[in-house]
Parts: C-alpha cells; structure tokens; sequence
C-alpha cells in the first residue's frame, strides 16, 4: 500500500549530518535468548532513520535498549557521544530520548490532558508546557476534542496520536516510535506517516522509526536498516533500499 | 494491574472550546482538601447510620426473648458511646490501611510486614515520652502536653517511614523480579525478624518486652457532649480528650494523604507507577524512587497510627502490630485494595463492626456470647460483603491494564 505525502521528501537530504544517536556492537538478551547479536546503527540530527523488519527481528528489542528498559550485555548506546548503556531509563528520558512505545502504554486512568502531561513529567516551566500542549494539539486537534476522556477509552488510532503526542510533550532530540501504524485502518496509517513526515521537516524532530510497513517506513525516511533475527542485513539511503529487489522480495510483497 | 490507586480522579476542568487559548489545569488546593473532608464525613455519617439502624431493627425483633431488661432502651442508652468508640477505632485502622493500599497500588503486594512497622513507631513514640518523663519529668502544662503529643507521633511516623524504606530496599527490591509468592514469604519473614528484635531490644535494655505509655496531660479527661434524659435520670454522652486527639490527628493524616496524592507532582507520579511502571519509567519517572517513596508515606502514616494505638491502649508491645495490621488489611481489602477513598471506608467501617460487635452480642444473645466474639462476628459480615461485593465496597470492578 503506497503512501501519499503531503509533503515530498528529498531522498537525498540526511539532515545537517551531525551524528547524535549511535548504537555500537549492541547484545541484549532476555534470559539466555540472544535478541540483539551485535547491531550498530546511527541516526543523525535532523534525520528520519527507520529500522525495517519482519515479526519477532528484534526491532522492539533495539528501542528498548536504547531507553534503558533493557540492558546491553555488551557494547554502546552513546547520544552525543555520551555512552548511555547503563543509564536507568528515567535519567536517558532526562538526556533527550523520548520512546513512544509498542502498544502505544497510554495511562488508561488519566484523561488526555494528563496522559500529555506525564510526557512533560520532567518540565517545570508552566508556560512552556502549554506552548508544547498547543503544539501537540495543532498537529492532532482530535485530542483537543477528547481533552477530558479517559485515555482507556480512546480508539486505537487516538491512542497512538496521544502516544506519539505524549513523546513530543518531552521535546526529545530524538523520538523513537515503535510501529506506530499498528494496527490502524489505511486512513489512520496515512494520517500518522504525514504527521511523521510533518514533525520532520516543519519542527526538525529526529526520528527513529521501527516499522512493520516498509513501503511508508521507507517512503518517509531519509535512511534506513533491515533487521534480521538481531542482526543488521542491510542499511542505506531510504530510497534506495525501496527499489531495491532484495527489500521488495521480503519486506514489500511484491 | 486491578485498581491502580486512586482516589477519586483529579479536580474536573471545564470543557472549553477548541479556539479558547490553552490553560494548563491547575488542581485547586482548597478543593482537594475539601473533598476527602466531605468523603469522610459521608462515610463517618452514613456508616454510623445504618449501623445504628441495623442494631435498633435487631433490638425491636429480640426484645421479646428477654424479660429482665429492656432491650430497646438498653441499645440507645449505648449506642452514641459505641458509635463514639467504633470511630475513634476506624479512624486508627483507616490510617494503618492506607500504608496496605499504597503500596499494593504501586507493587500488587501485601506488605504484611506492614504490622510491625506500625509497631515500631509505637514505641518510637513510647520510648521518647518515656525518655522525656526520665530526664525533665512529664509534670508539664496542658498545652506542653498537647505538643510532646505531636512531637511523639512524628517521631513515630519518622521512625517507621524510615523502617519501612529499608525493609523495601533489602526485603523486597532484591525480589521484585521474582515470582508473587516470593516477596510475600520475604515480608512474613520481615514481620517476624522485627517483633522478635523488638523482644530482644525491650528484654535487653528495659527487662521487660512491653512498655507503658506514660501516663501524662488531661487525655484522660472526658468532654461531655450531650446528656440524654432518661426516667429520672441523665446519662452523660462523652468523648474522652485522648479520643478526641486521635480522630482529629487521623482526619489531618487522611486528608493530608488524599492531597498529597491527588494534587502534587508526586502524587502524580505515584498515580501513573501505579498504572504503568514501565511506561512511567519512559516519562522520565524515577520509579524505584516512587515506590521507595510509597513505602515511606505508608510507613509513616502506620507509625503515626502506631503512637495513637498505644497512646489509647496505653501500652506498647512487640505482638502489638498482628491484629490491627491484620484487621487494617481486611479492612483495605474491604474498601478495594489500591484504593485510598476505599482503605478510609474500609477502616471506618471496620471500626463502627468491631465495636457494636463488642457492645452488642452478649445483650442480643442473652450472654451466650460475649465480647470476645466479636471480631468473629465483624469478621463473618466482611466476608458477606466481599461475597457479594468481592473488589471491596469501592473497588472497581474491572480490571484495566494498559
Ligand atoms: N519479554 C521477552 N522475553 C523473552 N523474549 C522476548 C521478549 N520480548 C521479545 N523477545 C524475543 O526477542 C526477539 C525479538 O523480539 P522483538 O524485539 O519484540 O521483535 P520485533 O519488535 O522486531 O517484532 C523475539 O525472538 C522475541 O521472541
Ligand atoms: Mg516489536
């Protein structure tokens, strides 16, 4: 299924190329299950980097590291040149990596306004936190609307727009969203890649997208990774990868 | 997780329209202590009232099978007394079960050590009226009095808050990854390693395990609130000073609490680790820190019910801890576990049974049994009321995950 941008993405741009996540030599395990075997990826300033994937790749795995829920066994996690692997997650939040996570973890008790506030736990500045709520609220206005409802009680595609709204409320330097089309009806899927592509170009937010839906993941990034049971395949320019048979046979259905 | 703490929702915001330029919502100070104080009120009144009710409907049907008293008349003449006395209980078993209802909040675990925490902070508070009446005497005005009060239940709610952070970080963190069933066998362990030190402790410095609370003040004193003619005498209805204190003490730490959660960023913070830990790491929540936190808050609102424990039974002792810990648990688990509206209904209820339990059982059975049932009796109606309602009076009946 193709996406149209509202906007076109130059295949070539990579950002002002100044490096800003690095994952290097990355193992984590669960128990004894080996899910990462050695991933090194880069994501820098400015840029849209997407990890390709089928089910079960490691791809959650990878986020997961990077924000600290999970442990590498070995090797380094550096934003700004800084290793992070061992830092708790709260502090990596502190450090500018905010991670909108697999099934969306909205609070199902708390109301819009406060799943959006809790993405902001961190900020103690009032009016800064209600240029960002505006901010959040011009680009998914269907909040607005919902503002005082449980966030339990949103429909899939809200939830993901909380989310993804909750990640921005922490002005990451760089925001890693995992599947964000998940689930969604074609429409919905569309609307989230455009606002992807929107944070992008018109706010400059570094995004690390793991996706499931190549064809979009591909179409909205500057590069790209294929992840293969905890490995990296392949890597390069987004628009490459897309033509590329290899990406096509497996990830594209064609 | 079934019933992530809560405690009513936070303040409600207007709907505004979608041009209207954005306000933060503000939580209004004024009704977030409000509200708690309208709750308890609700429940202090409508519990007593069905109650009474109940025990007057019990006297009418019975009067018949006893000749030599009034039965009816019998009841009313207690019935303030009892209310009186099943309030100051509730209040004190309220304030213990919140210590339960966080901390299963934020962990799904039953912290039955719990108990002894609460006893410690009752000797916290013994131990520094007692040391006080050995160096300056305790011959002290009334208002001095009041304040060495004070003074000894925030020694007790120090003391026990910091008990039971440490318990948390080296009985229960080590476990948190483990099965359920582990960090519970590490908290009956935890219950017996402190009564016996406690034992050890009191016998090695004192002689004795137990320990008297000084006797000091005009506590003892009765305040009278109304007299009730009848025939041709008055009968005096009173509420003993100390009494007094400890409503008024358990009220502050209630409403205190309901603050605390519901309108400060912490509170906040303990809110969302109670839905979600892992979610509420990646907001940049500190969560051992929250959960360190709710152990302390829950501590020390046990120590505080502690000193008030030995104060109105004047003594302390290192068992003190098993059945108020244990009825104080009942009585969260009543209200809803990980709800504090529920665990401040649970305790009140709770207290108000247990003491109609002890006033009424031998006049309504003709003596057959007397007081020394009446945790049997309290006991039998919880589990009625878990039966038909079994997520507790205020629980919700769902159980909701992200
Ligand atoms: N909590 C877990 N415990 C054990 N194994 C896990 C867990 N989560 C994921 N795995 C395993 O790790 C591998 C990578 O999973 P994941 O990162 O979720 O894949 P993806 O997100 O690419 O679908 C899979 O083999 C999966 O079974
Ligand atoms: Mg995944």
């Amino acid at each position: 299924m193709g996406i149209t941008l509202q906007t076109t993405r130059k295949v070539d741009a990579q950002g002002d190329g100044q490096l800003l996540l690095e994952l290097d030599n990355i193992h984590t395990y669960y128990g004894k299950i080996h899910a990462l075997k050695g991933i090194s990826l880069k994501v820098n300033k400015g840029e849209i980097v997407t990890l390709i994937g089928s089910n079960g790749a490691g791809k959650s795995t990878t986020l997961r590291t990077i924000s600290g829920l999970l442990r590498p066994r070995e090797g380094e996690v550096r934003l700004d040149g800084k290793n992070m692997a061992n830092v708790p997650p709260h502090s990596i939040v502190e450090a500018g990596i905010g991670h909108v996570p697999e099934g969306r973890g909205v609070f199902p008790g708390l109301t819009v306004l406060e799943n959006l506030e809790m993405g902001a736990y961190l900020l103690r500045n009032h009016s800064e936190l209600e240029r960002r709520l505006e901010n959040v609220f011009s680009l998914f206005p269907r909040l607005l609307e919902r503002m005082q409802q449980k966030g339990g009680t949103l429909s899939g595609g809200e939830q993901q727009m909380l989310a993804i709204g909750r990640g921005l409320m922490q002005q990451p330097s760089v925001l890693l969203l995992d599947e964000p089309s998940m689930g969604l009806a074609p429409l919905l899927v569309e609307e989230i890649f455009n606002i992807i592509d929107r944070l992008n170009k018109e706010q400059g937010t570094t995004i690390l997208l793991v996706e499931q839906n190549a064809q979009a993941a591909l179409q909205v990034a500057h590069r790209a990774y294929v992840l293969e049971v905890g490995q990296i395949s392949m890597s390069g320019l987004a628009a490459d990868l897309l033509h590329d048979p290899r990406v096509s046979e497996a990830y594209l259905g064609l | 997780m079934t019933n992530p703490i809560d405690a009513g929702g936070a303040a409600a915001v207007s709907t505004m329209p979608a041009s209207a330029p954005l306000r933060v919502r503000r939580t209004n100070p004024i009704k977030e202590i409000l509200r708690p104080l309208g709750q308890l009120l609700i429940f202090v009144l409508g519990s007593s009232i069905v109650m009474a009710l109940i025990t007057v409907a019990l006297a009418l049907i019975l009067r018949p099978t006893r000749d030599d008293m009034d039965m009816l008349q019998i009841t009313l003449i207690l019935l303030p007394q009892v209310l009186i006395d099943g309030l100051v209980l509730g209040f004190m078993y309220a304030t213990i079960a919140l210590g339960y209802t966080m901390v299963y909040g934020v962990l799904e675990f039953i912290n039955f050590a719990h108990g002894e925490i609460f006893m410690f902070g009752a000797f916290a508070g013994v131990e520094l009226l007692l040391w006080i009446e050995r160096t300056n005497g305790l011959d002290v005005g009334n208002l001095a009095a009041y304040g060495l009060i004070i003074v000894a239940i925030i020694v007790g709610m120090v003391i026990s808050g910091l008990l039971a952070i440490t318990t948390e970080r080296l009985a229960y963190r080590p476990l948190r990854g483990a099965p359920r069933l582990i960090p519970l066998i590490s908290a009956i362990g935890v219950s017996f390693f402190l009564q016996d030190m406690m034992r050890f402790m009191q016998s090695a410095i004192n002689g004795d395990f137990y320990r008297t609370f000084p006797d000091f003040g005009p506590f003892g004193k009765r305040i009278t609130l109304f007299s009730m003619p009848l025939d041709d005498r008055t009968i005096d209805i009173a509420i003993q000073v100390k009494s007094l204190i400890i409503i008024i003490v358990a009220i502050i730490m209630l409403v205190g609490l309901n603050y605390l959660v519901n309108a400060t960023r912490l509170g906040k913070a303990i809110r969302s680790v109670a839905q979600d830990q892992r979610t509420s790491s990646l907001m940049g929540i500190n969560v051992n820190r929250i959960i360190a936190l709710t152990f302390l808050i829950g501590g020390a609102l046990g120590g505080a019910a502690g000193v008030l424990f030995a104060f109105k039974f004047t003594r302390a002792d290192p068992y003190m801890g098993f059945l108020p810990g244990l009825k104080a648990f009942t009585a969260a688990v009543l209200g809803g576990i990980g709800n504090i509206t529920g665990a401040m209904l649970g305790g009140i209820v709770l207290g108000l049974l247990e003491s109609f339990a002890a006033a009424y059982l031998s006049i309504f059975t003709n003596g057959a049994m007397g007081a020394e049932y009446k945790d049997i009796l309290a006991f039998a109606i919880l589990i009625l009321i878990l039966v038909f309602r079994p997520s507790g009076l205020l629980g919700s009946k769902t159980t909701q995950k992200a």
